[in-house]
């Protein structure tokens, strides 16, 4: 069973991670209390001097559910190029795991089932500290974590699945400039896409990063709508599935040649 | 039918056009140890990742343990123990943790494992290093460390890709010694080389393999015996002239003989008879060296090269 052997592949992530936690720790709580911090008060207390509101609620709230979708594909994208050429390459772990009744398949899907699990841990600490800030208004707010592991793995399915394809990391940067960083600016994360020319507001529906923005503020902020939800969940379910199907192959050929 | 534990027939690999192992058969009895000779690029690492089963066999047919390695590679690498030549270990952890780690991914228990590494440290004489990031270690160190990590799951089969490179003497030693060792236990044992005497102090049976082709297989002996004479005469030559002109005379009689960058070989059954008639017939080298035969000129003859290029 593939998904069995894959968990002993996530141990080993786990095992790394619990070796060197502390400096994640770190970027874990400090990262939201700067974000929240600068943006959520600091950019919130621009807008009609800390009394206007977006789409009905303070900025801070609006822009919660934003900030943590948009780390959880932050830390995806981080875990799925970089380390993988290190597993493939640089320091060659994952030749060590497939020469094991583990397989390049199990490589993958415990990899990428790995970026779930420290989403989980990140989405988690960022709502607490979001609540702390006042952030936080309604109590299906949990449903936030889900939606930002599902944002993570539909960004580390098909990150680590493309990794896996390259033998150097020299068109990595360009994913970062060309991809994650705009989707950070414009996918609802900062400002509603109401905000953009009404020509360019349909094509949120082609970031992944919206649909998990949308979830985790439907979550946050209480206004979630189902149907919509449901349509969110889909597209990014879809995206996860194909990326891992595809991640498969690529982790096949690259580590059974 | 075949109570072989590995068998290859017209085994083939190929990359792309270029084609890595061209059809060899071969196999591999329980209890023995079997060698690949070759030099760089013969086909060796290929032939050796396709029975761990980490590279899929383009062509021909292969069986390890009694299995197919397409539909069962899972099955097959949990039962056997592989030392790639470039080693794999996780360089940010601990001798130990390595260990533990690999351990789990056979999916044996942590205080089995725990034993285990502990066994194995001591094995591969790493004891003392066990809390020591392993990119702290020397090369050798990781060799054997390889090695230990390659028996955790206690294998019946070992596959060992040039396990002594760059190894010192000492430690080169010390993994002849555990490699006879888990013999005299009834592993058997798989490994490529380029040191004859790590070959003829190893191998039980082994096979020369040259352009992905095999050109020869036998024991040492029976190799040494087939393809080689008894003794092997060594000239060297201060000035190229002299050697020239002995390379001459020697063509002109039919001794085989052999032209190396820094020596000519003779190949006789009586060495010291072989050179009084050489020196009557004008050859007069600085520095003449009489030797038994062995693998190396096997080597030489079959492939027109030597073993370390
Ligand atoms: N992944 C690959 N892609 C393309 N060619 C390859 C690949 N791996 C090996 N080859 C080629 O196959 C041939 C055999 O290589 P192999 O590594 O099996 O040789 P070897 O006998 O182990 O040599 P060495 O003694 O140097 O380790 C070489 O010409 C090599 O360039
Ligand atoms: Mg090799």
């Amino acid at each position: 069973m593939p998904t069995l052997l894959a968990t002993r592949v996530v141990e080993h992530q786990a095992h790394i991670f619990r070796k060197f936690w502390r400096g994640s720790a770190v970027a874990y709580l400090i990262n939201p209390i700067l974000f929240l911090g600068a943006i959520g008060l600091g950019v919130g207390g621009l807008v009609k001097g800390g009394k206007g509101t977006v789409d009905g609620v303070s900025y801070l709230a609006f822009v919660v559910p934003g900030l943590m979708a948009a780390s959880a594909m932050n830390g995806a994208a981080a875990e799925s190029l970089w380390p993988i050429m290190a597993g493939t390459k640089w320091i060659r772990t994952f030749h060590a795991m497939v020469a094991t009744p583990v397989g390049p398949g199990d490589v993958f899907l415990g990899v990428v089932a790995w970026t779930a699990v420290r989403a989980a841990i990140g989405g988690t600490l960022f709502l607490i500290v979001a609540a702390l800030f006042g952030g936080v208004l309604s109590w299906w707010a949990p449903l936030a974590i889900p939606a930002a592991v599902l944002t993570a793995l539909a960004f580390a399915a098909p990150l680590t699945a493309f990794a896996g394809t390259q033998d150097t990391d020299f068109r990595f940067p360009v994913i970062m400039r060309l991809g994650v960083v705009p989707l950070f600016l414009f996918s609802g994360t900062f400002f509603p896409v109401s905000q953009l020319p009404s020509w360019l507001q349909p094509l949120c529906w082609l970031s992944p990063l919206w649909h998990g923005v949308q979830l985790c503020r439907g979550a946050t902020t209480g206004s979630i709508d189902p149907p919509e939800a449901v349509a969110n969940v889909a597209i990014l379910m879809a995206i996860v599935v194909l990326g891992a199907r595809w991640g498969i192959r690529t982790f096949t050929k690259k580590l059974a040649t | 039918m075949s109570d072989a534990l590995i068998e290859g027939k017209k085994l083939t690999k190929r990359f792309e056009d270029f084609v890595a192992v061209d059809g060899i058969d071969f196999r591999v009895e329980p209890g023995e140890a079997f060698g690949f000779l070759g030099p760089n690029g013969a086909g060796k690492t290929s032939t050796m990742r396709m029975i761990s089963c980490v590279s899929p066999v383009t062509d021909g047919e292969l069986r390890v343990l009694g299995m197919n390695p397409a539909t069962q590679g899972s099955e097959i690498r949990a039962r056997l123990g592989a030392v790639p030549q470039e080693d794999t270990l996780d360089l940010e952890l601990t001798v130990r943790e390595n260990l533990l780690i690999y351990g789990r991914y056979f999916g044996l228990a942590r205080p089995v494992i725990r034993e285990r590494a502990d066994e194995l440290m001591s094995f591969v004489q790493l004891t003392d290093r066990s809390g020591d990031r392993v990119d702290e270690l020397s090369g050798g160190m990781k060799r054997r460390l390889t090695i230990a990590r390659a028996l955790i799951n206690r294998p019946e089969l070992v596959l060992l890709d040039e396990p002594t490179t760059g190894l010192d003497p000492q430690a080169r030693h010390l993994v002849w010694e555990r490699l006879y060792q888990l013999k005299r236990q009834g592993v058997t044992l798989v490994l490529t080389t380029h040191y004859m005497d790590e070959a003829e102090q190893l191998c039980d049976r082994l096979v020369i393999m040259d352009g992905g082709l095999i050109v020869a297989e036998g024991s040492p002996r029976q190799l040494i015996d087939q393809h080689s004479t008894r003794e092997v005469v060594e000239l060297r030559f201060d000035a190229d002239d002299d050697r020239a002109k002995a390379l001459a005379l020697i063509s002109r009689t039919d001794v085989p003989h052999e032209n190396l960058a820094d020596r000519i070989l003779i190949y006789t059954a009586d060495g010291e008879t072989e050179v009084e008639q050489l020196g009557r017939s004008g050859v007069h080298p600085e520095t003449v060296l009489v030797r038994r035969s062995s693998l190396e000129d096997v080597f030489l003859r079959l492939t027109g090269r030597t073993l370390e290029e």
